[in-house]
């Protein structure tokens, strides 16, 4: 709750109307983005979409061609990384090799001339926080994929700084490692309240640390919320099928009347949108994509009323906690998530029913949220 | 007790393994020795190795021979009685001109070449790779591009106009001008190389280092040069052999009593009077080499190493 008064009251970093072009090829358009103190966003989008290179800029790695970035409010649009007030862990950890982790640590604090003692001090924290007190006479080398992104870690954490800027600081590292090390950045976010930016193309990492995820698309932010947002009420088609595994099912149809109200029709199917929060009033007439996702099609024992389908199922694909059913109707192929125990075989007519208040719809032509 | 169900499963793991062998191949397929493969595999290694040892062979036994040994004409025979001789004689008393001081007036004379050349221009070199690799600055390219022409240019075409400018600046003749021309006909394949190794080391380590605070200087000696020693081994052992086997450049911008090795090398072996003397010749040219085959044996694995980490990426 603390945390909560605590957002919104001013603002950690700041950018204003930012371009990067790298020759003739624009990464960054006039972007903008507010980031709240003690914020943990995410940057989420698949390689090439300039989530790093927005993060480089941030951390004065890169220089804007346009515009300005403000960290607690002062412009440092020009300042030095080291200047800043920002500590980055990167996805290769770049620790230098030649180094104990010891000095990997105490590094950035040599060069600032900080005193001895403090320097000690600062490392045994960092050290303390992150579990690595008996590596500290290792060289990087010698550590585990986990610890040497640990150390990387610790490295930022040392400097004592305002902002955290990761840059997919998991992806290296395998399947449960990465879980591991997750919780523990969570955790670590948690006691700090730093203001942390995360860049990563794993939804489920967004999903799960974001306060906020900005997802994007070619240099441009498409949308900016926090995570149960975005997955509910993505604001266009792009957002809808970028997060959420397996995708969300998408049918492209119209919208018409029938019976004074306005329905959802796909190759001669109609279905009912009763429930759906539209932000503007629905015409009829309008070339539209309707988006479900796969756990919000209630199959059999589990619909409770509204308007039922029938379809084939053609694809089971066992999860273990899940069965994901792969079923045709109207001429589409769509997913649906069901409960492991339940079984269907190849073939079996099953009943569907929409749930229409979870559903997205979207414009056909902008495929902006309707 | 024991004993014996020990015995009894010994027993029946042994059988159980013999049957198996029985039944067909199992574990490394034995090889011959002398198949066609081999024979030719070690037959062209060995001719390959004695066309290159032979001549070595000849210049060492001869080098041990007197001359009433060498006059003979038995070149592959052994020394009958091994006379070190020539050797003293091709370092201390070998005439080239009025001086007959031997060798090592062109020894030192080189030394004095060798040792400030080759520690500028890897300094120089090593620092424009750098900054080439990690300093992306306005113009990095061109300048790139303009020192890559320079590697492709014959020297013979740029002697008469450093002659030149080596007079202009009053250091024709001198060692410094000697050094300062083989500083700057090192730099284009030096810069090359510490770029391409450079670039080839993670560009987040940089970025690190650059968050870190530290500066240029700061990240080469600190971060840059520690990881980097395969690469300095390389470019010394390029720089050296090059620089000590040179022979144009020392005979062009040198004068006699500072002329380097190989030129005093020259003028021992192809003096028109008297006799020739070819255990000292061979002496001679054999010491002459010796300091880059010394350089090569002692460094030669990391060479090897720093070859293939500075030369694949680009």
């Amino acid at each position: 709750m603390h945390n909560m008064v605590s957002i919104g009251k001013q603002s950690s970093v700041s950018i204003r109307d930012l371009s990067l072009s790298f020759g003739s090829v624009k990464v960054l358009e006039n972007l903008n983005l507010d980031i709240r103190d003690g914020e943990f966003l995410v940057l989420l989008g698949s390689s090439g979409c300039g989530k790093s290179t927005l993060l480089n800029c941030i951390a004065g790695l890169l220089e804007p061609t346009e515009g300005q970035i403000f960290i607690k409010d002062r412009n440092v649009t020009w300042e030095e990384p080291k200047d800043r007030g920002i500590g980055m862990v990167f996805q290769s950890y770049a620790l230098y090799p030649q180094m104990t982790v010891e000095k990997n640590l105490s590094f950035g604090l040599q060069v600032a001339k900080v005193p001895k003692d403090e320097i000690d001090r600062r490392v045994a924290r960092a050290a303390g926080i992150l579990q690595i007190e008996p590596l500290l006479k290792r060289k990087p080398a010698e550590l585990s994929g986990g610890q040497r992104q640990r150390v990387a870690i610790g490295r930022a954490l040392v400097r004592d700084v305002d902002v955290f800027l990761f840059d997919e600081p998991l992806s290296n590292l395998d399947a449960k490692l990465r879980s591991e090390l997750r919780v523990e950045i969570k955790r670590l976010h948690q006691s700090l309240k730093n203001t942390m930016i995360y860049v990563t193309h794993d939804q489920i990492e967004a999903l799960t640390l974001a306060d906020r995820i900005a997802i994007m698309k070619s240099g441009v932010i498409q949308q900016l919320d926090d995570p149960v947002i975005i997955y509910n009420r993505p604001r266009n088609r792009f957002v809808a099928g970028f997060i959420g595994s397996p995708s969300m099912n998408f049918l492209t149809g119209e919208l018409v009347g029938e019976g004074g109200r306005i329905v959802f029709r796909t190759n001669d199917v109609s279905f009912s949108l009763d429930g759906y929060d539209a932000s503007e009033p629905l015409r009829a007439g309008r070339k539209v994509i309707l988006g479900v996702r796969p756990e919000h099609i209630k199959v059999d024992g589990d619909i409770q009323g509204g308007e039922v389908h029938e379809a084939v199922v053609d694809i089971e694909e066992p999860m273990g906690a899940d069965n994901l059913l792969w079923l045709k109707h109207a001429g589409h192929t769509m997913s649906v998530r069901i409960g492991g125990a339940r079984r269907y075989a190849v073939g079996t007519r099953v009943r569907l029913a929409f749930d229409m208040t979870m559903a997205s719809l979207f414009d056909a032509e902008t495929e902006d949220r309707i | 007790m024991a004993n014996i169900s020990t015995l009894n499963t010994t027993a029946a793991g042994f059988d159980a393994v013999s049957s198996r062998l029985a039944s067909g191949p199992s574990g490394r397929k034995p090889r011959r020795m002398l198949s066609t493969r081999n024979i030719v595999l070690y037959g062209t290694l060995t001719v390959a190795a004695l066309y290159y040892l032979l001549p070595l062979y000849v210049m060492v036994v001869t080098s041990l021979k007197g001359m009433p040994e060498v006059r003979l004409g038995n070149i592959f025979s052994p020394p009958m009685e091994i006379t070190f001789e020539p050797w003293v004689k091709a370092w201390a008393q070998a005439c080239t001109g009025l001086n007959c001081d031997g060798l090592s007036r062109g020894f030192w004379n080189s030394v004095r070449i060798l040792v400030p050349s080759v520690v500028v221009s890897i300094a120089v070199a090593s620092v424009s790779g750098y900054a080439l690799a990690n300093w992306r600055f306005k113009g990095a390219e061109l300048f790139f591009s303009i020192l890559i022409i320079g590697a492709f240019i014959p020297y013979q075409v740029m002697i008469y106009p450093i002659v030149i400018v080596l007079r202009e600046l009053g250091i024709y003749g001198t060692l410094t001008g000697l050094v300062i021309v083989h500083t700057i006909f090192g730099m284009p394949i030096l810069t090359l190389l510490f770029r391409n190794y450079f670039a080839s080391l993670p560009v987040e380590l940089f970025k690190a280092a650059r968050i870190d605070g530290a500066g240029f200087w700061q990240i080469y000696f600190r971060i840059m040069l520690p990881m980097s020693l395969p690469i300095f081994v390389v470019a010394m052992i390029l720089q050296v052999t090059g620089i000590w086997n040179d022979f144009l450049f020392g005979v062009v911008f040198t004068r006699p009593d500072t002329y380097p090795m190989t030129v005093q090398l020259n003028n021992i072996v192809n003096s028109v009077q008297g006799v020739k003397e070819y255990n000292v010749n061979m002496a001679a040219t054999l010491l002459t080499g010796a300091v880059p085959l010394i350089v090569y044996f002692l460094s030669g694995r990391l060479f090897v190493r720093g070859i293939a980490a500075g030369a694949v990426k680009g």
